[in-house]
């Protein structure tokens, strides 16, 4: 990770995208101390975040992951009200049926534990779980990378909705540049530690951000060729 | 199987007394493992040195763990006062909690070791402590592998609880004990019987708790909790209902003379009014040191015993003068009492076989020293470690061909079957008589004197009714008295019991 300088304005859906390795994960995880830098400063609404305390810094922001986390022995609406809950502030049954709506599950599902839900099920539970105290700042780290193509695409417009009517600052870790692509608004491209490129979709696509970043997006379109022309 | 039945219906308050300690020795184990393991978890230094601690605390036997809290406990008085006991039941209660310790250690440490990393990640995420993580997080999680792991601990701990017996806690060893010593075989298979069902009963209702664990069901854990904790008050209740205070508490070492004659001390005492309790199956050692400290107020003991191994005397001096002696020492050293002879003599002696004795003309040691590189010897596992055995084999250059150790019940077919040709034998034992038995002549008078006598406690020499009514029993007893009675309970037919032997016992001595 080296000579990282970056700022994130309020509202915006950043997608961090690149190759396996290239740190976009650590990147994500200094923002809420789950990984320490060694060096350098982060801020969050102009706080320093090494000056405070890990567990109000993460109770403040939503976190999704891939491996998605939930915990196997409390049912989903004890799951989306941990937060709340280690905060001194239990939610109601009836925020845990508006969060469930939100990500648009069953309200029957309350009481079931993540054993008996679907890989898409459970990450909307994530998502609901990360929602639950009123975060502004949502971080999300591959958070569709193990679903299947339905339900990812879905779940990820389901969150971009999510994220203009709540008014949230959404950092997006992924390896898929179609997704960054279609759902942030601004996409930073990383390579061996460092920012290789910053971009809007837009400017992507029009063959800005150098050769690392081109490299990503071409993939992205041989791919919409290949189908434009099948649909010809 | 009647007298199976007869000696299970009598196992009760030994049942009560093994379900408390062992219960109160896999808590305490619990109560040091829990924290110990989520240390680890946290420092795999902590890790490795807790399981290694444990593991080699597993490769001690249970009985040498028992018997090192005796002196762990004695040099431990400087410390913490000379009230704190060194027999019965702290002692067994230090060494179960430490053998209960691996199973529960390496359970809990495993199942932390083995949680999802995702979810573990998620509890940082949303922002818990690490006690919040630990608490609502990686417990529950543990909780059914830790739950195995204390159900391990309880069967083990249940099985090596029946030999606290030998460091003075009343336990279901005792049975065992006491039955292998006097051949009666009901009474070990009822202890062993009784330590087995406890076993699996136990076993069983943790399996509950540890599936209620692993299913989320709270009603299915608490009702296993539940059954448990009725057991451990009913053998509560039953320890204390039945509990007269301040009983005088007579020991046994572990052979038959020692059961008969506590009995017909503690029949005796009875008689004048005071409660009794026995302990039985002590070690030599043991046994004089818990007079010493108040564990047990009265024993039967031996002046050659107390001389070689307690005095630490290498050398032989008349009969009265040792008693003199050993009084003296006693006074000074320990506080105990030597109220006085019983009057017959309990010494060690070598024993052959009369017909093989006579075969090879051999009458007195001296004789069979001549003959020793041919013959193999057998003894008790104390014999060959006593300093009479070195004196005996200085005197006259005894050098056998082999050398085997046996109990002292097996030692006699050891010697009938030809598997022995000499034993370490004692002069007391009614099986000289009956075996047809030769004790070699002793010319050099290398074993030392071995008159019985009785000690008491501090406390029971205090208690001038006490002290009258064991009066009568003093220079009583004959050897041929002491050996018919001892026959009567290691013979293999017609057999009574210690308790029915003492009571023959005191009617032939009009008592």
């Amino acid at each position: 990770m080296s000579r990282i300088d970056l700022a994130v304005q309020r509202g915006s859906f950043l997608a961090l995208v690149g190759a396996s390795g290239s740190g976009k994960s650590t990147l994500l995880k200094m923002i809420n101390r789950l990984v320490e830098p060694s060096r350098g400063q982060l801020f969050f609404e102009e706080r320093e975040v090494g000056d405070m305390a890990p567990t109000a810094l993460r109770r403040a922001i939503g976190y999704v992951f891939q491996d998605i986390g939930l915990f196997p022995h409390m049912n989903v609406a004890e799951n989306i009200g941990i937060g709340p809950r280690l905060a001194g502030s239990p939610l109601g049954s009836e925020r845990v049926a508006q969060l469930l709506d939100l990500v648009e599950l069953e309200p029957a599902l309350v009481d079931r534990y993540p054993g008996e839900l679907s890989g898409g099920q459970r990450q909307r539970v994530g998502v609901a779980r990360a929602l639950a105290g009123e975060p502004r700042l949502l971080l999300m780290d591959e958070p569709f990378g193990a679903l299947d193509p339905v339900t990812r695409v879905a779940l990820g417009e389901r969150v971009r909705a999510l994220h203009d009517t709540l008014g949230l600052t959404t950092i997006m870790v992924t390896h898929d540049m179609t997704e960054a692509l279609l759902l942030a608004d601004r996409v930073l491209v990383m390579d061996a530690g460092a920012i290789v490129a910053d971009e809007t979709p837009a400017d992507l696509v029009r063959g800005r951000g150098g050769e690392i970043a081109q490299n990503l997006v071409a993939i992205s379109r041989a791919q919409a060729r290949k189908l434009a022309e099948l649909e010809r | 199987m009647s007298a199976f039945i007869h000696a299970l219906s009598g196992l009760g308050g030994k049942l009560a007394a093994h379900v408390l300690l062992t219960f109160s020795a896999i808590m305490l184990g619990i109560a040091v493992a829990l924290p110990l393991a989520a240390w680890a978890s946290r420092s795999p230094r902590i890790a490795r040195l807790a399981l290694g601690f444990a593991s080699l605390v597993q490769t001690i036997p249970a009985l040498a763990l028992l018997a090192l809290f005796f002196p762990i406990l004695l040099s431990l008085r400087a410390l913490l006062g000379e009230g704190l006991p060194t027999l019965g039941f702290l002692p067994a209660l230090l060494a179960l909690s430490l053998y209960a310790l691996l199973p529960i250690l390496r359970n809990a440490v495993t199942a932390q070791a083995n949680l999802d990393p995702g979810v573990l990640e998620a509890a940082d995420a949303v922002g818990m402590t690490e006690w919040q993580k630990l608490r609502l997080v990686e417990a529950p999680l543990a909780a059914p592998y830790v739950m195995a792991g204390i159900r391990t601990a309880a069967v083990w701990t249940i099985g090596a609880a029946t030999l606290s017996t030998t460091i003075g806690q009343p336990s279901l060893g005792d049975p065992i004990f006491a039955g292998l010593q006097t051949q009666n075989w009901a009474l070990v298979l009822a202890g062993c019987a009784a330590a087995a069902g406890l076993a699996l009963l136990t076993d069983a209702l943790l399996g509950i708790v540890e599936k209620g664990f692993a299913l989320r069901r709270p009603a299915l854990w608490l009702s296993g909790m539940v059954a448990v904790a009725l057991g451990v008050a009913a053998a509560l209740a039953s320890q204390f209902s039945g509990y007269r205070d301040d009983p005088v508490v007579i020991g046994a070492k572990s052979f038959s003379e020692q059961y008969i004659l506590a009995r017909l001390i503690g029949q005796r005492l009875e008689q004048a009014g005071y409660p009794v309790e026995y302990r039985d199956g002590l070690g030599s050692a043991v046994a004089h040191n818990a007079v010493a400290d108040g564990s047990i107020d009265i024993l039967v003991d031996y002046t050659g015993t107390i001389w070689t191994n307690h005095m630490q005397r290498p050398d032989s001096v008349g009969r009265d003068a040792m008693l003199r002696q050993i009084r003296e020492w006693e006074q000074q050293n320990s506080g105990t009492q030597v109220l006085g002879r019983l009057g017959f003599e309990n010494a060690y002696g070598l024993a052959m076989r009369a017909d093989r004795a006579a075969e090879l003309g051999v009458t007195s040691i001296a004789e069979l020293a001549a003959l020793d590189h041919r013959l193999t010897v057998g003894g008790d596992p104390e014999f060959f470690e006593r300093p009479e055995w070195e004196a005996v084999r200085n005197a006259y250059g005894l050098d056998f061909a082999a050398r085997r150790t046996f109990s002292p019940t097996f030692m006699y077919n050891a010697l009938r079957s030809g598997a022995a040709d000499v034993i370490g034998a004692y002069t007391s034992d009614g099986r000289i008589a009956a075996d047809r038995l030769v004790l070699l002549e002793d010319p050099e008078q290398a074993f030392p004197n071995y008159d019985a006598i009785i000690l008491l406690s501090a406390q029971a020499s205090n208690d001038s009714e006490l002290t009258a009514s064991l009066a009568p029993l003093l220079g009583a007893i004959d050897v041929e008295t002491m050996r018919a009675a001892n026959l009567t309970v290691d013979r293999t037919a017609d057999k009574r019991t210690p308790s029915e032997a003492a009571r023959i016992l005191a009617e032939e001595l009009g008592l």
